[in-house]
């Protein structure tokens, strides 16, 4: 059974609708990624998972539960982490996570979880005075304090610095280690293709695509990025490439060619073949050169796919 | 919700509510400011009555005025504005729990506040109610009582207002019922129609139903049921109109 379960979800502000018809569901253990632009419906699907927001059509379920009608059993088996989620000015770290702590019957070790995400120096200081990555960090320790089943997190690491990204990361791998379904929303590619095991790219409220990351990053054009060292002209080079293997060759920023072309055997032999007859070096090469960026950016920069659902996986 | 999330959430609440500094200013200072101030300086015309007579009923209202009218609603502004209210509701505590602890907190706030005005008005300052030690025992649950009241009419505000408006708002109608509840000033020596809005006004009749805990005065049951009336009224429309989220 998924632990957690969209069908049909639709939510709309006045005349604007936010999640326009959204399937998902995230099997036990798994960590999906929401991933879109600002006022994609990231934020306001999360929000009906959590309990904040009644669907105005389909169904959301939590561990089986609706989460308004059974919020008092579904609350000590969720975490959440809301997007820019301040807390009283006044307060300081350590306190309130011992208050948060005392909210669950068994919580985890609140002094080691503070340790492990590097609070310790600002146990005792004031909120207020906190960097934006103490208080990030903080708001995750609040989710994670109750020992979840389930975490919403919405942009767990805006603001985060890159090291302290990857401690997060790394705290977040272990709850999924223990069991932990982690459903996430960010705008950061590098951040779904690293913790999530599945991506699901939305915009305009609509799912557009949903796999693993590696699912969404393979095949593509099939082309082949190379920089041949050196390259004194990179257009005549192109040419000359593309007169030698008999396919498209364009150049590209930095010296890069890029050759339309799968990364086959025998394109390879004729690569090698072209360098020993004219000289040069192979200094990189890059095959079905589709990032996770790409995949995001050509969706949602292109007016015809978004009329269109696509959905890899 | 449960018992240990209540009373873990109300010790944070309670520490928070001392930790600023114009809190404590609202809470403990201006309360025992005006009841030293003017027990010692004879500037009241209270007629026969000693000065700190006149004054520890209107002094106590006053406290439970500052805890649950200005103190704690600003404080609760300013978690919905940041977002831990957001985040509390969707917790174990969840959103009774909330309010309980919320509640506590300003309970436990004015307990202290009760004990210093009463310690210093007995110890230092030579007062003897009428009421006795009883009239004494009765009014520390009326103070609380009047405490929960203004809370309710705080909830208002700061589950509606920003948390900017409710600062001034609530700063604002502090003095104003200050001025024309009847804790420094008679409500005699008042123009009639505010002194009609100062009596019906929730601290007015706190203070009158506090008169007549301690003094005998005339007019208890009716004040009482003019608090309890506001008291029905803030809750009510707290609950109606209460938002979560900033």
């Amino acid at each position: 059974m998924a632990v957690i379960e969209v069908e049909g979800l639709v939510k709309r502000y006045g005349a604007l609708t936010a999640v326009d018809g959204l399937d998902l569901s995230v099997a036990r253990g798994e960590t999906l990624a929401l991933l879109g632009p600002n006022g994609a419906g990231k934020t306001t699907t999360v929000e009906c998972l959590e309990g904040y927001r009644r669907p105005d059509e389909g169904r959301v379920r939590v561990l089986g539960l609706d989460p308004i009608a059974d919020a008092r059993e579904l609350s000590p088996r969720i975490g959440l982490m809301l997007q820019e989620g301040g807390l009283y000015p006044h307060v300081r770290p350590a306190e309130i996570l011992h208050t948060f702590a005392a909210f669950h019957d068994d919580p985890e070790d609140p002094d080691a979880l503070l340790t492990s995400l590097g609070l310790d120096d600002v146990r005792d200081a004031r909120y207020r005075s906190l960097s934006g990555g103490q208080k990030q960090r903080l708001a995750l320790a609040l989710a994670l304090v109750g020992r979840p089943e389930v975490l919403f997190l919405d942009e767990p690491t805006a603001g985060l610095d890159p090291v302290a990204r990857r401690t997060t990361w790394e705290l977040l791998a272990e709850r999924t280690r223990g069991g932990t379904t982690i459903l996430l929303t960010t705008h950061l590619l590098d951040e779904a293709a690293a913790v999530a095991d599945r991506v699901a790219i939305i915009d305009r409220g609509r799912l557009r695509l949903l796999g693993t990351p590696a699912e969404l990053t393979a095949g593509g054009d099939g082309s082949v990025t190379v920089r041949i060292d050196p390259t004194p002209d990179a257009a005549m080079l192109a040419a000359r490439l593309a007169a030698h293997l008999g396919v498209e060759v364009r150049p590209e920023a930095g010296d890069r060619l890029r050759i339309a072309a799968l990364a086959t055997p025998t394109l390879l032999t004729a690569l090698a073949g072209f360098l020993t007859a004219h000289g040069g070096d192979l200094a990189d090469l890059r095959a079905s050169g589709r990032t996770l960026e790409e995949v995001y950016l050509r969706l949602v920069d292109d007016p015809e796919l978004q009329r269109s659902t696509a959905v890899v996986a | 919700m449960s018992g240990r999330a209540v009373l873990a959430q109300a010790r944070l609440e309670t520490r928070l509510l001392v930790r600023s500094s114009e809190s404590l200013l609202i809470t403990l200072g201006i309360p025992l400011g005006v009841l030293v101030f003017f027990s010692l300086v004879p500037v009241l015309p209270t007629g026969d009555t000693d000065a700190v007579t006149f004054l520890v009923p209107g002094v106590l209202a006053l406290s439970a005025t500052a805890t649950g009218l200005v103190a704690s609603a600003i404080q609760t502004a300013y978690e919905r504005k940041s977002g831990a209210l957001k985040l509390l509701g969707a917790t174990p505590l969840g959103r009774p729990g909330f309010v309980a602890a919320k509640l506590a907190s300003v309970l436990a706030v004015l307990i202290v506040q009760t004990g210093l005005v009463l310690g210093l008005a007995l110890g230092l300052l030579g007062w003897r109610p009428q009421g006795g030690l009883l009239g004494i025992a009765l009014t520390v649950p009326a103070v609380l009582l009047i405490g929960l009241v203004m809370a309710s009419l705080g909830l208002v505000l700061a589950g509606t207002l920003t948390a900017e408006l409710t600062t001034a708002v609530s700063n604002a109608l502090f003095l104003v019922l200050l001025m024309l509840g009847g804790v420094a000033v008679e409500p005699d020596v008042l123009p009639d129609a505010l002194a009609v809005i100062g009596a019906a006004s929730p601290l007015g009749a706190a203070v009158v139903a506090l008169r007549s805990l301690l003094d005998g005065a005339a007019g208890g049951p009716a004040a009482a049921a003019a608090l309890l009336g506001w008291g029905a009224l803030g809750t009510a429309l707290a609950a109606r109109t209460f938002r979560w989220e900033a």
